[in-house]
């Protein structure tokens, strides 16, 4: 193999596994605070096709993104009303929330299929993806604020006696996590694909999903994690190229595989999963009255 | 001296109970001021209420004789009120120093926290190592964080919920020093217990509670726990008796050399565990919670195939490798801590679950099917026999009071014959009324020729109904003492670990 092709294959590892990174770092934040949210796929189709539809629209690729950010705070905004206030089951929202958003962005970009557009350079996506990752990691082990996330997701019951605010602290999380979602689609319809397709994340949400469990929680990790399961997926179609003859769901179950090994594992060892996982993720919160 | 505390008229309900009934009284500033009442009484309710955890139906709160709305724990934090509490509130998975940042107002710095906890360390004896998890530590341990989390903010007015319930003689001694020197500095300290002792012992004032309502308040000086006991209860509670001076005659169970040396790290390890039991004698072990009691008890159901080395002997036969039901069947019978959920299903009725208990037992089986006929009548004398206030044996096990139930489980036990009883916790959390009927119950179950085991963190049960007591610690079984021959101070010391 050349020097060249390396370099070529490095560089689609890039620029295809950065919206794991933004969704996985923003359910990561999400789950710390002890919310599950099973909404991603969901969050990021409509995020990718606002910000499509608009830039269609207008030419200005500050509105779509603005535009595509706030589709992402109002969606989980109503997942966050409906699980923290109304104290719906997390699992059943959150997968309502998906498919209500796979849906959803069907109907709004049907008449957008194929119209042509100029995309973004990923380049300034994948930059801010890796500060992105630095400043979680940073805020949730160096900063009060993360401390707090940390213990509303450790111990809801513990952390409002001590005079936190979990239903706030869980909308904030949720939010974020919202608007990581949609910047995940917004960059596969406008730098990665650029162009609008029906159902065109092709499972990166859950593979994000996977991803915040196969990290354990942590930021760093959910960043190689990435990474290797990006890097699976490109490897499948270099692979055939090269005339490998391995069928290409091997390579799609690979992430889903990966996750369940690393499940096993930290479960193996009670220490280890106690550790890890926020003790109070998917557990609702009652305050006492 | 001033009010601190002004409470006015406070009500509150929740379905079916009233758990605090026009409560009104003051607390005095620099005092240690009791609450008592036995439980269900509405102590916790209140103090919740104060702290701003519990929103009141009706009622006001006076805080230095402004009118003070007290709607959330931050806002009680903010009027110089802090809680310590029953079930502590502390992150397992996070440090002592993270639990007390986030136990703080202000923000600061990791450096200036560590001076900070030092001088109020060096100031009132404790001692806490900052960069251990919460998980590592021990029950005293874990309430020194507390305490040092909440002096952390210059609190005024410190609460403590049944702040002796877990611990160790020594440790409450050392921990009512403490609370008289933090009085001295200017502290006003709210002390929940239903412990009459320690409140004569500790405190200037005690507020009575019985039923949600107000009994008196008053000065603890001229109070004895007999006077004081019957202000709480309303009645005259006669303790059980037990014989002294008993020849037994032959062993019936005996455990030998049982260690276990589990994966979970949060498990305890039992080490060399030697234990006889003769019948009719009922055998005691104490010792504060979270020193294998759990794990002994789980070895001696043996529902979930704990792993040990060691031998469990019943009437000369190894009963190691039998499940729990051979194990019923041979006649040992259980009464487990958690009364719901575990010893009965509450979404199930009484009758069910008399079933559910005794599925080991042909009679109770019409070939397959269930013999309510039998299970019925059986509930029924259960609760004949047993005091259980209850309409019939159909009703959910879930509706009955705490003390109700628990006579019911403990009765359904007995109602089988058993040989060996082994009890856990039987009277935790219960009314005086039940927790006499069942010791009294206890008792007489020895003199007929029953064996018994009982594990419990309350002394003063042991103390009465047991003719021996052995101390649990960090895993290991101490010597069995004799109960004419043992004194509080040498109870303490075994609770320490310390074993002659």
């Amino acid at each position: 193999m050349s020097i060249e092709l390396i370099i070529g294959i490095l560089n689609i590892v890039l620029i295809s596994t950065t919206p794991l990174v933004f969704a996985g770092i923003g359910e990561l934040v999400t789950e710390k605070s002890g919310v599950l949210n099973l909404g991603l796929e969901g969050l990021m189709l409509v995020g990718a096709v606002t910000g499509f539809i608009t830039l269609v629209l207008t030419g200005n690729y500050f509105y779509s993104l603005f535009l595509s950010i706030i589709s992402g705070v109002i969606l989980s905004g109503i997942f966050a009303f409906l699980v923290l206030n109304l104290m719906t089951n997390q699992i059943a929202t959150g997968l309502a929330l998906t498919i209500f958003g796979i849906g959803l962005s069907a109907m709004l970009g049907k008449k957008f299929g194929g119209t042509p557009i100029d995309g973004l350079n990923p380049y300034y996506f994948i930059v801010i993806s890796f500060l992105l990752v630095f400043f979680v990691a940073y805020f949730l082990s160096k900063t009060k604020t993360g401390l707090i996330v940390r213990a509303v997701g450790e111990n809801h019951n513990s952390a409002y006696a001590l005079g936190y605010n979990v239903i706030k602290t869980r909308y904030l999380t949720i939010i974020f996590g919202g608007v990581m979602s949609s910047l995940a689609g917004y960059y596969i319809s406008i730098c990665y694909a650029p162009m609008w397709q029906e159902g065109m994340t092709a499972g990166r949400g859950w593979i994000a999903l996977a991803l915040v469990v196969f990290a354990t929680w942590k930021p760093w990790r959910l960043l190689v994690g990435a990474y290797i399961f990006g890097g699976v997926a490109i490897m499948q179609m270099n692979l055939q190229a090269i005339g490998v003859k391995l069928p290409g769901q091997f390579f799609n179950m690979m992430p889903y595989l990966a996750t369940i090994i690393v499940l096993v594992f930290i479960s193996s060892n009670k220490l280890r999963l106690k550790l890890s996982a926020p003790s109070s993720l998917n557990i609702p919160f009652e305050k006492n009255q | 001296m001033q009010s601190i505390v002004e409470f006015k008229n406070i009500f509150k309900s929740y379905p079916g109970v009233m758990a605090n009934e026009d409560v009104s009284f003051n607390i005095k500033e620099q005092s240690i001021h009791a609450i008592l009442g036995e439980n269900g009484a509405g102590k916790s309710t209140l103090v919740k209420i104060l702290y701003g955890h519990v929103k009141p139906d009706s009622g006001e709160i006076l805080i230095n004789s402004d009118l003070s709305i007290i709607n959330s724990p931050s806002t009680a934090k903010n009027l110089g009120i802090n809680m310590v509490f029953q079930h502590f509130s502390l992150f397992e998975s996070l440090t002592v120093a993270e639990n007390l940042i986030l136990g703080m107002n202000e923000n600061i710095s990791l450096s200036k926290l560590k001076d900070k906890s030092k001088t109020i360390c060096d100031k009132y004896g404790f001692n806490l190592n900052l960069n251990s998890p919460i998980s590592s530590l021990s029950v005293g341990q874990r309430q020194s964080v507390e305490i040092v989390r909440s002096l952390l903010n210059n609190p005024k007015i410190l609460i403590m919920d049944e702040p002796t319930s877990v611990l160790t003689p020594d440790e409450i001694s050392k921990l009512f020093k403490i609370l008289k020197n933090l009085v001295r500095d200017g502290l006003t300290v709210i002390f929940i217990s239903h412990k009459l002792e320690e409140i004569i012992n500790l405190s200037d004032y005690v507020t009575i509670m019985r039923n949600g309502k107000v009994v008196s308040t008053i000065s603890t000086q001229n109070e004895d726990p007999d006077t004081l006991g019957y202000k709480m209860l309303g009645y005259k509670v006669s303790k059980a008796k037990q014989v002294s001076d008993i020849k037994f005659s032959h062993e019936i169970f005996n455990i030998k050399n049982l260690s276990t040396q589990s994966k979970d790290p949060f498990a305890i390890n039992l080490n060399e565990i030697e234990l006889s039991l003769k019948k009719g004698q009922i055998l005691g072990i104490a010792g504060v919670a979270g020193n294998g009691q759990k794990e002994l008890m789980e070895i001696l159901l043996n529902e979930n195939d704990y792993e040990f080395s060691g031998d469990i002997i019943f009437k000369d036969l190894n009963i190691n490798n039998l499940s729990t039901f051979q194990r019923k069947s041979l006649s040992i019978s259980y009464v487990t801590e958690e009364r719901l959920g575990h010893s009965a299903v509450p979404e199930m009725s009484l009758s069910e679950n008399i079933f559910l208990s005794m599925n080991h037992k042909s009679e109770f089986k019409k070939g397959d099917f269930i013999n309510f006929e039998k299970i019925n009548s059986y509930a029924s004398d259960v609760i004949k026999n047993f005091n259980v206030d209850t309409p019939s044996f159909n009703v959910k096990a879930g509706k009955l009071s705490g003390g109700n139930l628990q006579k019911f489980i403990i009765g359904r036990e007995i109602m089988s014959n058993p040989e060996l009883l082994i009890l856990s916790q039987p009277t935790w959390g219960i009314d005086a009324g039940s927790e006499a009927f069942i010791k009294k119950t206890i008792v007489e179950l020895s003199q007929k020729g029953v064996s018994i085991i009982i594990i419990s963190h309350d002394l003063d049960e042991l103390l009465e109904v047991c003719h021996q007591i052995s101390v649990l610690y960090e895993g290991s079984l101490s010597n069995p003492l004799k109960v004419e021959d043992i004194n509080i101070t040498k109870l303490g010391k075994y609770m320490g670990g310390l074993f002659d």
